[in-house]
Protein backbone atom coordinates (compact mmCIF):
# COMPACT_ATOMS: atom_id res chain seq x y z
CA UNK A 1 0.00 0.00 0.00
CA UNK A 2 1.20 3.39 -0.83
CA UNK A 3 0.31 6.87 0.28
CA UNK A 4 -0.02 9.11 -2.75
CA UNK A 5 -0.86 12.66 -3.56
CA UNK A 6 -4.05 13.46 -5.47
CA UNK A 7 -5.69 16.46 -7.02
CA UNK A 8 -9.44 16.07 -6.62
CA UNK A 9 -12.03 17.80 -8.78
CA UNK A 10 -15.73 17.70 -7.97
CA UNK A 11 -18.41 18.11 -10.65
CA UNK A 12 -22.12 18.52 -10.10
CA UNK A 13 -23.28 17.59 -13.59
CA UNK A 14 -22.52 14.49 -15.64
CA UNK A 15 -22.85 16.53 -18.83
CA UNK A 16 -19.81 18.50 -17.63
CA UNK A 17 -18.05 15.43 -16.30
CA UNK A 18 -17.93 13.58 -19.63
CA UNK A 19 -16.06 16.21 -21.69
CA UNK A 20 -13.88 16.89 -18.64
CA UNK A 21 -12.82 13.23 -18.43
CA UNK A 22 -11.99 13.25 -22.13
CA UNK A 23 -9.99 16.49 -21.86
CA UNK A 24 -8.09 15.37 -18.77
CA UNK A 25 -7.14 12.11 -20.48
CA UNK A 26 -6.16 13.97 -23.65
CA UNK A 27 -3.97 16.29 -21.61
CA UNK A 28 -2.14 13.21 -20.35
CA UNK A 29 -2.99 13.31 -16.65
CA UNK A 30 -3.36 10.03 -14.83
CA UNK A 31 -6.92 9.59 -13.54
CA UNK A 32 -6.88 7.46 -10.40
CA UNK A 33 -10.67 6.95 -10.49
CA UNK A 34 -13.96 8.74 -10.91
CA UNK A 35 -16.53 8.29 -8.15
CA UNK A 36 -20.20 8.76 -9.02
CA UNK A 37 -23.38 8.51 -6.95
CA UNK A 38 -25.00 6.25 -9.57
CA UNK A 39 -23.78 4.17 -12.54
CA UNK A 40 -23.03 6.59 -15.36
CA UNK A 41 -23.64 5.10 -18.79
CA UNK A 42 -20.56 5.09 -20.99
CA UNK A 43 -18.18 6.47 -18.36
CA UNK A 44 -16.12 3.28 -18.55
CA UNK A 45 -15.59 3.92 -22.26
CA UNK A 46 -14.66 7.55 -21.61
CA UNK A 47 -12.17 6.44 -18.96
CA UNK A 48 -10.71 3.89 -21.37
CA UNK A 49 -11.25 0.96 -19.02
CA UNK A 50 -11.05 -2.46 -20.63
CA UNK A 51 -14.18 -4.58 -20.76
CA UNK A 52 -14.63 -6.67 -17.66
CA UNK A 53 -14.06 -10.42 -17.68
CA UNK A 54 -16.66 -10.88 -14.96
CA UNK A 55 -19.07 -12.57 -17.37
CA UNK A 56 -16.44 -15.12 -18.41
CA UNK A 57 -15.92 -15.89 -14.75
CA UNK A 58 -19.69 -16.19 -14.38
CA UNK A 59 -19.84 -18.70 -17.23
CA UNK A 60 -17.12 -20.81 -15.63
CA UNK A 61 -18.90 -20.76 -12.26
CA UNK A 62 -22.17 -21.69 -13.97
CA UNK A 63 -20.60 -24.63 -15.76
CA UNK A 64 -19.07 -25.72 -12.45
CA UNK A 65 -22.52 -25.63 -10.86
CA UNK A 66 -24.03 -27.68 -13.70
CA UNK A 67 -21.29 -30.28 -13.43
CA UNK A 68 -21.47 -30.44 -9.65
CA UNK A 69 -25.24 -30.93 -9.59
CA UNK A 70 -25.39 -33.48 -12.39
CA UNK A 71 -22.42 -35.56 -11.28
CA UNK A 72 -23.37 -35.54 -7.59
CA UNK A 73 -26.98 -36.54 -8.20
CA UNK A 74 -25.97 -39.18 -10.72
CA UNK A 75 -23.48 -40.66 -8.30
CA UNK A 76 -25.96 -40.66 -5.41
CA UNK A 77 -28.85 -42.19 -7.31
CA UNK A 78 -26.98 -44.71 -9.42
CA UNK A 79 -24.05 -45.79 -7.24
CA UNK A 80 -24.17 -44.65 -3.68
CA UNK A 81 -27.81 -44.99 -2.65
CA UNK A 82 -30.13 -46.07 -5.48
CA UNK A 83 -33.76 -45.55 -4.55
CA UNK A 84 -36.99 -46.40 -6.26
CA UNK A 85 -38.95 -43.16 -6.49
CA UNK A 86 -42.31 -43.56 -8.16
CA UNK A 87 -41.01 -46.33 -10.39
CA UNK A 88 -38.72 -43.93 -12.21
CA UNK A 89 -35.35 -45.09 -13.55
CA UNK A 90 -32.31 -44.65 -11.37
CA UNK A 91 -30.98 -42.02 -13.69
CA UNK A 92 -34.05 -39.82 -14.19
CA UNK A 93 -32.54 -36.94 -16.15
CA UNK A 94 -35.71 -34.74 -16.37
CA UNK A 95 -36.03 -34.81 -12.58
CA UNK A 96 -32.43 -33.61 -12.25
CA UNK A 97 -32.88 -30.63 -14.55
CA UNK A 98 -34.54 -28.20 -12.09
CA UNK A 99 -31.89 -28.84 -9.44
CA UNK A 100 -29.13 -28.57 -12.03
CA UNK A 101 -30.59 -25.26 -13.13
CA UNK A 102 -30.80 -23.99 -9.56
CA UNK A 103 -27.22 -24.97 -8.78
CA UNK A 104 -26.00 -23.37 -12.02
CA UNK A 105 -27.70 -20.11 -11.03
CA UNK A 106 -26.50 -20.34 -7.44
CA UNK A 107 -22.87 -21.02 -8.34
CA UNK A 108 -22.71 -18.31 -10.97
CA UNK A 109 -24.51 -15.74 -8.81
CA UNK A 110 -22.50 -16.31 -5.65
CA UNK A 111 -19.26 -16.72 -7.60
CA UNK A 112 -19.80 -13.53 -9.53
CA UNK A 113 -20.62 -11.55 -6.39
CA UNK A 114 -17.45 -12.86 -4.73
CA UNK A 115 -15.36 -12.08 -7.79
CA UNK A 116 -16.88 -8.63 -8.04
CA UNK A 117 -16.09 -7.98 -4.37
CA UNK A 118 -12.52 -9.15 -4.94
CA UNK A 119 -12.06 -7.02 -8.06
CA UNK A 120 -13.45 -3.93 -6.35
CA UNK A 121 -11.53 -4.71 -3.13
CA UNK A 122 -14.70 -4.71 -1.10
CA UNK A 123 -15.22 -6.82 2.02
CA UNK A 124 -16.37 -6.32 5.58
CA UNK A 125 -13.93 -4.04 7.44
CA UNK A 126 -11.98 -3.20 4.30
CA UNK A 127 -11.66 0.55 4.23
CA UNK A 128 -10.71 2.87 1.40
CA UNK A 129 -10.10 6.56 1.32
CA UNK A 130 -13.17 8.66 0.50
CA UNK A 131 -12.19 11.72 -1.49
CA UNK A 132 -15.40 13.62 -0.86
CA UNK A 133 -18.28 12.61 1.44
CA UNK A 134 -20.80 13.70 -1.15
CA UNK A 135 -19.48 11.30 -3.82
CA UNK A 136 -22.24 8.87 -2.83
CA UNK A 137 -24.87 11.58 -2.80
CA UNK A 138 -24.81 14.17 -5.57
CA UNK A 139 -21.20 14.87 -6.61
CA UNK A 140 -19.07 13.37 -9.35
CA UNK A 141 -15.56 13.19 -7.97
CA UNK A 142 -12.51 12.82 -10.18
CA UNK A 143 -9.21 11.96 -8.47
CA UNK A 144 -6.07 12.67 -10.47
CA UNK A 145 -2.85 11.11 -9.26
CA UNK A 146 0.09 13.45 -8.84
CA UNK A 147 3.18 11.77 -10.26
CA UNK A 148 6.67 13.26 -10.38
CA UNK A 149 5.86 14.64 -13.81
CA UNK A 150 2.69 16.47 -12.68
CA UNK A 151 2.56 19.95 -11.22
CA UNK A 152 -0.45 20.15 -8.84
CA UNK A 153 -1.07 23.84 -9.46
CA UNK A 154 -1.28 23.24 -13.20
CA UNK A 155 -3.75 20.37 -12.70
CA UNK A 156 -5.90 22.55 -10.47
CA UNK A 157 -6.02 25.29 -13.06
CA UNK A 158 -6.84 22.75 -15.73
CA UNK A 159 -9.67 21.21 -13.68
CA UNK A 160 -11.04 24.67 -13.11
CA UNK A 161 -11.01 25.34 -16.84
CA UNK A 162 -12.98 22.13 -17.60
CA UNK A 163 -15.73 23.04 -15.14
CA UNK A 164 -14.95 21.52 -11.73
CA UNK A 165 -16.94 23.19 -8.95
CA UNK A 166 -14.61 22.32 -6.12
CA UNK A 167 -10.90 21.49 -6.36
CA UNK A 168 -8.53 20.40 -3.63
CA UNK A 169 -5.35 18.50 -3.00
CA UNK A 170 -5.26 15.39 -0.83
CA UNK A 171 -2.62 13.02 0.38
CA UNK A 172 -4.22 9.68 0.89
CA UNK A 173 -3.78 5.94 0.97
CA UNK A 174 -4.37 4.65 -2.59
CA UNK A 175 -5.13 1.05 -1.59
CA UNK A 176 -7.23 -0.43 1.15
CA UNK A 177 -6.73 -1.07 4.82
CA UNK A 178 -8.68 -2.70 7.60
CA UNK A 179 -10.83 -0.47 9.74
CA UNK A 180 -14.38 0.54 10.47
CA UNK A 181 -16.26 3.50 9.15
CA UNK A 182 -18.37 3.88 12.30
CA UNK A 183 -15.17 4.43 14.29
CA UNK A 184 -13.93 7.08 11.92
CA UNK A 185 -14.40 10.46 13.63
CA UNK A 186 -12.56 12.67 11.17
CA UNK A 187 -14.84 11.99 8.20
CA UNK A 188 -18.32 12.25 9.67
CA UNK A 189 -17.88 14.98 12.19
CA UNK A 190 -16.36 17.38 9.72
CA UNK A 191 -18.61 20.27 8.84
CA UNK A 192 -19.25 20.26 5.11
CA UNK A 193 -19.44 23.58 3.34
CA UNK A 194 -22.40 23.88 0.95
CA UNK A 195 -21.19 23.82 -2.63
CA UNK A 196 -22.87 26.96 -3.94
CA UNK A 197 -22.91 29.02 -0.78
CA UNK B 1 -29.66 9.29 -46.32
CA UNK B 2 -31.84 6.64 -47.92
CA UNK B 3 -35.12 6.72 -46.12
CA UNK B 4 -37.48 5.58 -48.85
CA UNK B 5 -37.24 1.87 -49.58
CA UNK B 6 -37.38 0.88 -53.22
CA UNK B 7 -37.92 -2.85 -53.73
CA UNK B 8 -34.78 -4.14 -55.45
CA UNK B 9 -35.36 -6.35 -58.50
CA UNK B 10 -33.36 -9.14 -56.88
CA UNK B 11 -35.57 -9.25 -53.81
CA UNK B 12 -38.65 -9.26 -56.01
CA UNK B 13 -37.26 -12.15 -58.05
CA UNK B 14 -36.36 -14.04 -54.87
CA UNK B 15 -39.86 -13.68 -53.51
CA UNK B 16 -41.41 -14.76 -56.82
CA UNK B 17 -39.09 -17.78 -57.03
CA UNK B 18 -39.93 -18.81 -53.47
CA UNK B 19 -43.65 -18.30 -54.12
CA UNK B 20 -43.25 -20.38 -57.28
CA UNK B 21 -41.57 -23.17 -55.34
CA UNK B 22 -44.47 -23.10 -52.87
CA UNK B 23 -47.14 -23.26 -55.56
CA UNK B 24 -45.25 -25.96 -57.45
CA UNK B 25 -44.96 -28.03 -54.28
CA UNK B 26 -48.67 -27.56 -53.71
CA UNK B 27 -49.42 -28.80 -57.21
CA UNK B 28 -47.03 -31.75 -56.92
CA UNK B 29 -48.60 -32.53 -53.55
CA UNK B 30 -52.07 -32.53 -55.08
CA UNK B 31 -51.02 -35.18 -57.59
CA UNK B 32 -48.39 -37.11 -55.63
CA UNK B 33 -50.38 -37.85 -52.49
CA UNK B 34 -52.92 -40.58 -53.02
CA UNK B 35 -55.50 -42.12 -50.77
CA UNK B 36 -56.45 -41.24 -47.24
CA UNK B 37 -52.91 -41.27 -45.91
CA UNK B 38 -51.65 -38.98 -48.65
CA UNK B 39 -54.48 -36.56 -48.14
CA UNK B 40 -53.69 -36.46 -44.41
CA UNK B 41 -50.10 -35.53 -45.13
CA UNK B 42 -51.15 -32.89 -47.65
CA UNK B 43 -53.51 -31.12 -45.24
CA UNK B 44 -51.27 -31.57 -42.21
CA UNK B 45 -48.45 -29.85 -44.08
CA UNK B 46 -50.71 -26.98 -45.05
CA UNK B 47 -52.05 -26.64 -41.51
CA UNK B 48 -48.55 -26.65 -39.98
CA UNK B 49 -47.21 -23.98 -42.32
CA UNK B 50 -50.23 -21.69 -42.37
CA UNK B 51 -50.59 -21.60 -38.57
CA UNK B 52 -46.85 -21.24 -38.01
CA UNK B 53 -46.26 -18.40 -40.44
CA UNK B 54 -49.43 -16.55 -39.44
CA UNK B 55 -48.37 -16.63 -35.79
CA UNK B 56 -44.83 -15.57 -36.71
CA UNK B 57 -45.95 -12.47 -38.61
CA UNK B 58 -48.46 -11.73 -35.85
CA UNK B 59 -45.53 -11.64 -33.42
CA UNK B 60 -44.51 -8.41 -35.19
CA UNK B 61 -47.73 -6.74 -34.10
CA UNK B 62 -47.08 -8.07 -30.63
CA UNK B 63 -43.58 -6.61 -30.79
CA UNK B 64 -44.98 -3.16 -31.59
CA UNK B 65 -47.69 -3.46 -28.94
CA UNK B 66 -45.37 -4.71 -26.20
CA UNK B 67 -42.65 -2.14 -26.83
CA UNK B 68 -45.22 0.66 -27.04
CA UNK B 69 -46.82 -0.34 -23.76
CA UNK B 70 -43.41 -0.59 -22.14
CA UNK B 71 -42.76 3.00 -23.30
CA UNK B 72 -39.82 1.66 -25.27
CA UNK B 73 -37.92 4.11 -27.38
CA UNK B 74 -35.08 2.03 -28.78
CA UNK B 75 -37.16 0.30 -31.48
CA UNK B 76 -38.51 3.45 -33.13
CA UNK B 77 -35.62 3.65 -35.63
CA UNK B 78 -36.69 0.36 -37.21
CA UNK B 79 -40.36 0.29 -36.14
CA UNK B 80 -41.53 0.38 -39.74
CA UNK B 81 -40.00 -3.09 -40.25
CA UNK B 82 -42.25 -5.00 -37.80
CA UNK B 83 -45.13 -2.87 -39.05
CA UNK B 84 -44.49 -3.94 -42.62
CA UNK B 85 -44.13 -7.59 -41.59
CA UNK B 86 -47.40 -7.39 -39.65
CA UNK B 87 -49.19 -6.40 -42.84
CA UNK B 88 -48.84 -10.04 -43.89
CA UNK B 89 -51.34 -10.93 -41.14
CA UNK B 90 -54.47 -10.38 -43.28
CA UNK B 91 -52.97 -12.31 -46.21
CA UNK B 92 -51.86 -15.31 -44.16
CA UNK B 93 -55.14 -15.20 -42.20
CA UNK B 94 -57.04 -15.61 -45.45
CA UNK B 95 -54.93 -18.64 -46.36
CA UNK B 96 -55.42 -20.18 -42.93
CA UNK B 97 -59.17 -19.60 -43.12
CA UNK B 98 -59.32 -21.49 -46.42
CA UNK B 99 -57.25 -24.37 -45.00
CA UNK B 100 -59.36 -24.55 -41.83
CA UNK B 101 -62.58 -24.43 -43.85
CA UNK B 102 -61.44 -27.48 -45.79
CA UNK B 103 -60.32 -29.25 -42.62
CA UNK B 104 -63.44 -28.52 -40.57
CA UNK B 105 -66.26 -28.54 -43.11
CA UNK B 106 -64.73 -30.91 -45.62
CA UNK B 107 -63.10 -33.07 -42.91
CA UNK B 108 -60.16 -33.32 -45.30
CA UNK B 109 -57.40 -35.65 -44.20
CA UNK B 110 -59.29 -36.53 -40.99
CA UNK B 111 -57.03 -34.22 -39.03
CA UNK B 112 -59.58 -33.15 -36.44
CA UNK B 113 -61.15 -36.24 -34.83
CA UNK B 114 -63.51 -34.12 -32.75
CA UNK B 115 -65.64 -33.38 -35.83
CA UNK B 116 -67.26 -36.79 -35.32
CA UNK B 117 -67.25 -37.43 -31.56
CA UNK B 118 -69.93 -40.12 -31.70
CA UNK B 119 -69.04 -43.15 -29.63
CA UNK B 120 -65.94 -41.58 -28.09
CA UNK B 121 -66.69 -40.65 -24.49
CA UNK B 122 -63.82 -38.18 -24.13
CA UNK B 123 -64.68 -36.35 -27.32
CA UNK B 124 -68.38 -36.38 -26.50
CA UNK B 125 -67.53 -34.81 -23.14
CA UNK B 126 -65.45 -32.13 -24.90
CA UNK B 127 -67.97 -31.52 -27.68
CA UNK B 128 -69.64 -28.44 -26.13
CA UNK B 129 -66.29 -26.69 -26.73
CA UNK B 130 -64.75 -28.71 -29.54
CA UNK B 131 -67.40 -28.68 -32.23
CA UNK B 132 -67.34 -27.18 -35.73
CA UNK B 133 -69.55 -24.17 -35.01
CA UNK B 134 -67.73 -23.25 -31.79
CA UNK B 135 -64.32 -23.61 -33.44
CA UNK B 136 -65.48 -21.56 -36.43
CA UNK B 137 -66.75 -18.77 -34.21
CA UNK B 138 -63.51 -18.71 -32.21
CA UNK B 139 -61.42 -18.75 -35.37
CA UNK B 140 -63.35 -15.96 -37.06
CA UNK B 141 -63.27 -13.78 -33.93
CA UNK B 142 -59.55 -14.42 -33.48
CA UNK B 143 -58.59 -13.68 -37.05
CA UNK B 144 -60.96 -10.74 -37.34
CA UNK B 145 -59.58 -9.12 -34.18
CA UNK B 146 -55.95 -9.76 -35.17
CA UNK B 147 -56.45 -8.31 -38.64
CA UNK B 148 -58.45 -5.30 -37.51
CA UNK B 149 -56.04 -4.33 -34.74
CA UNK B 150 -52.96 -4.90 -36.91
CA UNK B 151 -54.40 -2.66 -39.62
CA UNK B 152 -55.38 -0.05 -37.03
CA UNK B 153 -51.91 0.08 -35.48
CA UNK B 154 -50.28 0.35 -38.89
CA UNK B 155 -52.70 3.08 -39.97
CA UNK B 156 -52.00 5.14 -36.87
CA UNK B 157 -48.28 4.88 -37.47
CA UNK B 158 -48.59 6.03 -41.10
CA UNK B 159 -50.81 8.91 -40.01
CA UNK B 160 -47.92 10.16 -37.85
CA UNK B 161 -45.92 11.19 -40.88
CA UNK B 162 -48.37 13.89 -41.93
CA UNK B 163 -49.18 15.00 -38.42
CA UNK B 164 -48.70 18.58 -37.26
CA UNK B 165 -45.92 18.82 -34.74
CA UNK B 166 -46.99 20.32 -31.47
CA UNK B 167 -47.08 19.04 -27.96
CA UNK B 168 -50.79 18.24 -27.94
CA UNK B 169 -50.74 16.18 -31.12
CA UNK B 170 -47.74 14.22 -29.88
CA UNK B 171 -49.45 13.54 -26.59
CA UNK B 172 -52.57 12.34 -28.43
CA UNK B 173 -50.36 10.16 -30.60
CA UNK B 174 -48.72 8.46 -27.64
CA UNK B 175 -52.03 8.05 -25.83
CA UNK B 176 -53.83 6.54 -28.84
CA UNK B 177 -50.90 4.23 -29.48
CA UNK B 178 -50.97 3.08 -25.88
CA UNK B 179 -54.73 2.47 -25.88
CA UNK B 180 -54.85 0.46 -29.11
CA UNK B 181 -51.73 -1.51 -28.25
CA UNK B 182 -53.26 -2.33 -24.85
CA UNK B 183 -56.41 -3.54 -26.59
CA UNK B 184 -54.26 -5.69 -28.84
CA UNK B 185 -52.34 -7.16 -25.90
CA UNK B 186 -55.60 -8.19 -24.21
CA UNK B 187 -56.89 -9.77 -27.43
CA UNK B 188 -53.54 -11.45 -28.02
CA UNK B 189 -53.44 -12.86 -24.50
CA UNK B 190 -56.95 -14.27 -24.78
CA UNK B 191 -56.37 -15.75 -28.24
CA UNK B 192 -52.69 -16.58 -28.79
CA UNK B 193 -52.04 -17.01 -25.08
CA UNK B 194 -54.95 -19.36 -24.44
CA UNK B 195 -57.72 -20.40 -26.82
CA UNK B 196 -56.44 -20.26 -30.36
CA UNK B 197 -53.55 -22.76 -30.23
CA UNK B 198 -55.91 -25.18 -28.44
CA UNK B 199 -58.44 -25.22 -31.23
CA UNK B 200 -56.04 -25.06 -34.17
CA UNK B 201 -53.21 -27.27 -32.99
CA UNK B 202 -53.81 -28.96 -29.65
CA UNK B 203 -57.13 -30.36 -30.84
CA UNK B 204 -55.25 -32.48 -33.37
CA UNK B 205 -54.47 -34.73 -30.41
CA UNK B 206 -58.10 -34.43 -29.41
CA UNK B 207 -57.90 -36.74 -26.38
CA UNK B 208 -54.93 -35.00 -24.93
CA UNK B 209 -54.58 -31.59 -23.35
CA UNK B 210 -51.92 -29.47 -21.75
CA UNK B 211 -52.30 -26.17 -19.94
CA UNK B 212 -48.80 -25.11 -21.04
CA UNK B 213 -49.56 -25.59 -24.72
CA UNK B 214 -50.59 -22.06 -25.73
CA UNK B 215 -47.78 -20.40 -23.86
CA UNK B 216 -45.34 -22.77 -25.41
CA UNK B 217 -46.73 -22.08 -28.88
CA UNK B 218 -46.61 -18.36 -28.17
CA UNK B 219 -42.97 -18.55 -27.08
CA UNK B 220 -42.13 -20.50 -30.20
CA UNK B 221 -43.69 -18.00 -32.60
CA UNK B 222 -42.56 -14.94 -30.65
CA UNK B 223 -38.90 -15.88 -30.78
CA UNK B 224 -39.14 -16.67 -34.49
CA UNK B 225 -41.05 -13.41 -35.06
CA UNK B 226 -38.17 -11.55 -33.42
CA UNK B 227 -35.74 -13.40 -35.66
CA UNK B 228 -37.77 -12.40 -38.71
CA UNK B 229 -37.63 -8.74 -37.65
CA UNK B 230 -33.87 -9.06 -37.11
CA UNK B 231 -33.45 -10.59 -40.59
CA UNK B 232 -35.30 -7.74 -42.30
CA UNK B 233 -33.42 -5.12 -40.25
CA UNK B 234 -30.10 -6.70 -41.24
CA UNK B 235 -31.17 -6.90 -44.89
CA UNK B 236 -32.19 -3.22 -44.97
CA UNK B 237 -29.05 -2.15 -43.11
CA UNK B 238 -26.93 -4.17 -45.52
CA UNK B 239 -28.52 -2.31 -48.42
CA UNK B 240 -27.80 1.10 -46.92
CA UNK B 241 -31.21 1.86 -45.42
CA UNK B 242 -32.16 2.49 -41.79
CA UNK B 243 -29.51 5.16 -41.10
CA UNK B 244 -30.15 5.29 -37.35
CA UNK B 245 -29.95 1.58 -36.69
CA UNK B 246 -26.60 0.25 -35.47
CA UNK B 247 -25.17 -2.62 -33.44
CA UNK B 248 -26.86 -1.28 -30.31
CA UNK B 249 -30.31 -2.00 -31.74
CA UNK B 250 -29.14 -5.32 -33.11
CA UNK B 251 -27.72 -6.17 -29.69
CA UNK B 252 -31.11 -5.61 -28.07
CA UNK B 253 -32.86 -7.75 -30.69
CA UNK B 254 -30.23 -10.42 -30.04
CA UNK B 255 -30.87 -10.22 -26.30
CA UNK B 256 -34.57 -10.68 -26.99
CA UNK B 257 -33.94 -13.76 -29.13
CA UNK B 258 -31.50 -15.15 -26.56
CA UNK B 259 -33.87 -14.58 -23.65
CA UNK B 260 -36.95 -15.94 -25.38
CA UNK B 261 -35.10 -19.01 -26.64
CA UNK B 262 -34.52 -19.80 -22.99
CA UNK B 263 -38.12 -18.89 -22.17
CA UNK B 264 -39.30 -21.30 -24.86
CA UNK B 265 -37.15 -24.05 -23.37
CA UNK B 266 -38.52 -23.32 -19.93
CA UNK B 267 -42.12 -23.79 -21.15
CA UNK B 268 -41.21 -26.75 -23.33
CA UNK B 269 -39.52 -28.45 -20.42
CA UNK B 270 -42.27 -27.55 -17.93
CA UNK B 271 -44.79 -29.25 -20.18
CA UNK B 272 -42.58 -32.27 -20.70
CA UNK B 273 -41.42 -32.77 -17.14
CA UNK B 274 -44.83 -32.63 -15.48
CA UNK B 275 -46.21 -35.18 -17.92
CA UNK B 276 -43.12 -37.37 -17.53
CA UNK B 277 -43.34 -37.14 -13.74
CA UNK B 278 -47.05 -37.82 -13.36
CA UNK B 279 -46.80 -40.61 -15.94
CA UNK B 280 -50.52 -40.76 -16.61
CA UNK B 281 -51.41 -42.65 -19.79
CA UNK B 282 -53.84 -40.01 -21.07
CA UNK B 283 -51.06 -37.43 -20.91
CA UNK B 284 -48.01 -39.46 -21.92
CA UNK B 285 -49.81 -40.45 -25.12
CA UNK B 286 -48.62 -37.15 -26.58
CA UNK B 287 -44.93 -37.80 -25.97
CA UNK B 288 -44.99 -41.50 -26.79
CA UNK B 289 -44.57 -41.09 -30.59
CA UNK B 290 -42.41 -38.01 -30.14
CA UNK B 291 -39.81 -39.28 -27.68
CA UNK B 292 -39.92 -43.03 -28.21
CA UNK B 293 -41.52 -43.33 -31.63
CA UNK B 294 -40.63 -42.32 -35.15
CA UNK B 295 -40.17 -38.65 -34.26
CA UNK B 296 -37.34 -39.18 -31.77
CA UNK B 297 -34.69 -37.52 -34.00
CA UNK B 298 -36.92 -34.48 -34.56
CA UNK B 299 -37.62 -34.20 -30.85
CA UNK B 300 -33.94 -34.00 -29.93
CA UNK B 301 -32.97 -31.91 -32.97
CA UNK B 302 -35.67 -29.47 -31.87
CA UNK B 303 -34.10 -29.14 -28.43
CA UNK B 304 -30.59 -28.71 -29.86
CA UNK B 305 -31.53 -26.07 -32.46
CA UNK B 306 -33.88 -24.10 -30.29
CA UNK B 307 -32.09 -24.23 -26.97
CA UNK B 308 -28.48 -25.33 -26.97
CA UNK B 309 -27.38 -23.51 -30.13
CA UNK B 310 -28.93 -20.09 -29.27
CA UNK B 311 -27.84 -20.45 -25.64
CA UNK B 312 -24.19 -21.03 -26.47
CA UNK B 313 -23.92 -18.69 -29.46
CA UNK B 314 -25.91 -15.72 -28.15
CA UNK B 315 -24.25 -15.86 -24.74
CA UNK B 316 -21.39 -13.65 -25.89
CA UNK B 317 -21.93 -9.96 -26.36
CA UNK B 318 -19.91 -9.82 -29.56
CA UNK B 319 -22.11 -12.37 -31.40
CA UNK B 320 -25.26 -10.34 -30.73
CA UNK B 321 -23.57 -7.28 -32.24
CA UNK B 322 -22.34 -9.09 -35.35
CA UNK B 323 -24.57 -8.75 -38.42
CA UNK B 324 -23.50 -12.04 -40.03
CA UNK B 325 -23.89 -14.15 -36.91
CA UNK B 326 -27.26 -12.56 -36.17
CA UNK B 327 -28.49 -13.19 -39.71
CA UNK B 328 -27.42 -16.84 -39.70
CA UNK B 329 -28.77 -17.46 -36.21
CA UNK B 330 -32.11 -15.79 -37.04
CA UNK B 331 -32.47 -18.19 -39.95
CA UNK B 332 -31.58 -21.11 -37.71
CA UNK B 333 -34.12 -20.05 -35.06
CA UNK B 334 -36.90 -19.63 -37.64
CA UNK B 335 -36.16 -23.08 -39.05
CA UNK B 336 -35.92 -24.55 -35.55
CA UNK B 337 -39.35 -23.36 -34.55
CA UNK B 338 -40.77 -24.42 -37.88
CA UNK B 339 -39.48 -27.86 -36.89
CA UNK B 340 -41.16 -27.43 -33.51
CA UNK B 341 -44.50 -26.92 -35.26
CA UNK B 342 -43.69 -29.88 -37.48
CA UNK B 343 -43.43 -32.14 -34.45
CA UNK B 344 -46.59 -30.62 -32.98
CA UNK B 345 -48.68 -31.50 -36.02
CA UNK B 346 -47.18 -34.54 -37.70
CA UNK B 347 -46.98 -37.33 -35.06
CA UNK B 348 -50.75 -37.28 -34.49
CA UNK B 349 -51.69 -36.97 -38.17
CA UNK B 350 -49.14 -38.57 -40.49
CA UNK B 351 -47.78 -40.83 -37.72
CA UNK B 352 -44.53 -41.62 -39.56
CA UNK B 353 -41.48 -39.53 -40.22
CA UNK B 354 -40.89 -38.79 -43.90
CA UNK B 355 -38.36 -36.43 -45.37
CA UNK B 356 -40.42 -33.22 -45.21
CA UNK B 357 -39.96 -32.10 -48.83
CA UNK B 358 -43.62 -31.15 -49.14
CA UNK B 359 -43.74 -29.23 -45.85
CA UNK B 360 -40.46 -27.46 -46.60
CA UNK B 361 -41.62 -26.50 -50.08
CA UNK B 362 -44.86 -25.05 -48.77
CA UNK B 363 -42.88 -23.28 -46.06
CA UNK B 364 -40.62 -21.68 -48.68
CA UNK B 365 -43.75 -20.50 -50.48
CA UNK B 366 -44.92 -18.82 -47.29
CA UNK B 367 -41.48 -17.23 -46.83
CA UNK B 368 -41.71 -15.86 -50.37
CA UNK B 369 -45.16 -14.47 -49.66
CA UNK B 370 -43.97 -12.79 -46.46
CA UNK B 371 -40.96 -11.28 -48.28
CA UNK B 372 -43.20 -10.01 -51.08
CA UNK B 373 -45.79 -8.42 -48.76
CA UNK B 374 -43.18 -6.96 -46.42
CA UNK B 375 -41.06 -5.49 -49.22
CA UNK B 376 -44.07 -3.83 -50.82
CA UNK B 377 -45.24 -2.46 -47.50
CA UNK B 378 -41.76 -1.17 -46.65
CA UNK B 379 -41.76 0.73 -49.93
CA UNK B 380 -45.04 2.43 -49.07
CA UNK B 381 -43.75 4.72 -46.32
CA UNK B 382 -40.48 6.32 -45.18
CA UNK B 383 -38.43 3.90 -43.11
CA UNK B 384 -37.98 6.31 -40.21
CA UNK B 385 -41.15 7.47 -38.42
CA UNK B 386 -39.77 11.00 -38.29
CA UNK B 387 -42.56 12.48 -36.16
CA UNK B 388 -42.51 9.92 -33.39
CA UNK B 389 -41.74 11.59 -30.05
CA UNK B 390 -39.32 8.82 -29.03
CA UNK B 391 -37.24 8.88 -32.19
CA UNK B 392 -34.35 10.69 -30.56
CA UNK B 393 -34.25 8.11 -27.80
CA UNK B 394 -33.80 5.46 -30.45
CA UNK B 395 -31.07 7.38 -32.26
CA UNK B 396 -28.95 7.83 -29.14
CA UNK B 397 -29.74 4.32 -27.94
CA UNK B 398 -26.86 2.72 -26.13
CA UNK B 399 -26.80 -0.65 -24.41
Amino acid sequence: MAVKKFVVGCFDDEAVLFPAVKKVRAAGYKIHDVYTPFPVHGLDHALGLRETSLHTAGFIYGITGTTTALSFMSWVFTTDWPMNIGGKPHFPLPAFIPITFELTVLFSAVGMVMTFMYLCQMAPFVKKHIFHPRQTDDLFVMAIEVTEKTRPEEVKAFLDSVGAKEINEQTAEAGWWLGRFDREDKLFTKQIEPLNA
Amino acid sequence: MKDQFVVPARLKTTSYVLLGIGLLTLLIGLFAFHGEHGSTRFWAGLLQNSTYFLMVVLASTFFIAATTLAQGGWQIAFRRVPEAISMAVPVLSAILLVVLAFLIFGNKGHIYHWIHPEGDRILEFKSPFLNPSMVTIFTVITIGAWTALTLKIRKMSLAEDTMKLDQNSRRTLLWNGTVWCAVFIVVYALTMGSTTPWIWLMSIDAHWFSTMYSWYTFASTWVSGLSLIALFVIYLKGNGYLPWVNEEHLHDLGKFIFAFSIFWTYLWFSQYMLIWYANMPEETVYFQPRVWGAFRPVFFLNLIINFIVPLLIFMKRSTKRNYTVMAVMSGVVIFGHWLDFFQMVMPATVKELNFPWFELGIGLGFVGLIIWVTANQLAKAPLTPKNHPYLKESIVHHT
